[in-house]
């Protein structure tokens, strides 16, 4: 149908980025095809060894999933995205679909194993997040092209996760967030995957961070010698939410506390951890 | 920003037939596609309890329920809640007599000036639908996407504690 429409057209799926977009004209697309009606678009799978999500699953459902539970991080970031009225209308596809500089989801999935799966009138095709995401509000899809379905590989066994995200209140976007995944053998950093979130135009990879953890003893030295290393890493424009050196000194501190969250969920033991509000 | 307006004089008038259940009663109305559901509640249906504060989906003035969930009326389409069963402040009240939750807003002072209150009741009545006895730390996570600028919260808190026993005890 959108190959008929042409470009001047575009999917709705939640609504919660696109109509507050669409109402200050930094959107006006010709045409809008909502895709709320569509039956067997929203679910949750478990599926050798990876989740799959439908594209139009709600972000209070991830919430109350008690499956989704299993990856504590995916709890995080969907049970603190907005608020209540904004988790029961927006979407999983819909955020990546979005690719908006502040998506709580973009940031969070990028650190686990994603796969976003594609629909368009040339076919099918599976894309990993890190090549779907191109920059602010740009993705890897075609005009008439939209996403069925979001994988997330379950991580390995000795792996744990944690968001952070830090809000002046409930409804806004992130001042600034960190998600990090952590796998351990004993004390042991194997590997690592640290993303900042809303200081730059898309979720930003902390790779110097996450090679001053691996293969190291997660003591206090090295968890802020990795967090001086997403400072760097961190690329913020200042504005209403605080001066660019302000969500530096966020990025810093929430990376820390995340590590040490990702540390404790890695050895088994259940934390809470989700959004800060101011 | 402005010459990036569209021309809206030049976009073509499409009318969509819609019908929905607002507080138990078919509202069947022709809207064009782009109205928000707000707009089809307070304008097409007469019932202005639902509120516009920000429109810009911060402060849930708006809020009613879509078949029982909160959701911010500013935020969707009217076309989108077609065939839906939508619940508004007009609605709690049933043969004359306040449903529980806007008694304990009145007998708990949880408003001053009022502006707020519609969409805060419904996202009480979506809580205490699903949790009957909310913790402090529970009825805020609930009720942060609902900006009241008068009262501080305080007393809206006990007011959705106080709604949560009578509602049980009912």
């Amino acid at each position: 149908m959108l190959g008929q429409l042409g470009e001047g057209a575009k999917f709705l799926a939640g609504g919660q980025s696109l109509i507050p977009l669409l109402k200050l004209r930094f959107a006006n697309p010709e045409h809008l095809v909502d895709l709320n009606f569509i039956p067997g678009t929203s679910f949750i799978k478990e599926d050798s060894g990876a989740f799959r999500f439908g594209t139009m699953t709600r972000h209070a459902e991830i919430e109350h999933s008690a499956l989704a539970r299993k990856i504590p991080v995916l709890h995080d970031c969907a049970a603190g995205i907005a608020d209540v009225q904004v988790r029961n209308r927006g979407t999983i596809g819909g955020s990546l679909a979005e690719a908006d500089p502040s998506s709580d989801w973009a940031n969070v999935l990028i650190t686990l194993d994603t796969t976003v799966h594609c629909l368009g009138s040339s076919g099918e095709r599976a894309i990993h997040l890190k090549d779907f995401i191109k920059d602010a509000y740009t993705t890897a899809l075609a005009y008439d092209e939209l996403v069925t379905e979001v994988e997330v590989k379950i991580p390995p066994k000795g792996s744990g996760g944690a968001y952070l995200a830090f809000k002046r209140s409930a409804p806004v976007y992130p001042s600034a967030s960190a998600a990090v995944q952590l796998t351990l053998a004993g004390d042991v950093c194997q590997d690592a995957a640290i993303a900042l979130g809303s200081v730059g135009l898309t979720a930003i990879l902390a790779t110097e961070a996450e090679t001053a953890l691996r293969g190291k003893i997660l003591d206090d030295k090295t968890i802020a010698i990795a967090a001086e290393a997403a400072r760097a890493a961190a690329d913020p424009r200042p504005d209403m939410r605080g001066s660019a050196e302000y969500k530096r000194q966020l990025v810093v501190a929430l990376v820390k506390r995340a590590i040490q969250i990702a540390v404790r969920r890695a050895h088994g033991e259940p934390v809470e951890g989700a959004h800060i509000y101011a | 920003m402005l010459e990036n307006m569209p021309e809206t004089a030049t976009v073509e008038k499409i009318a969509v037939n819609i019908k929905i259940n607002v507080n138990g009663k078919p509202y069947a109305r022709q809207v064009e596609p782009r109205m928000l559901l707000v707009e089809f509640l307070r304008e097409a249906c007469d019932l202005t309890g639902t509120h516009v504060g920000c429109d810009t989906t911060y402060c849930g003035a708006c809020t009613v329920l879509m078949n029982g969930l909160a959701v911010k009326s500013c935020t969707m389409f009217a076309v989108q809640a077609d065939g839906s069963e939508i619940t508004t402040v007009e609605g709690l009240e049933k043969d004359g007599k306040l449903h529980p939750i806007q008694k304990a807003f009145g007998d708990s002072y949880g408003l001053q000036c009022g502006y707020c209150t519609p969409g805060l009741m419904l996202s009480t009545h979506q809580l205490l639908s699903e949790n009957p006895e909310p913790s402090e730390k529970e009825i805020r996570k609930a009720i942060a996407g609902n900006t009241c600028r008068c009262t501080g919260y305080m007393n809206i808190f006990k007011a959705i504690e106080l709604a949560g026993r009578n509602m049980k005890g009912a």
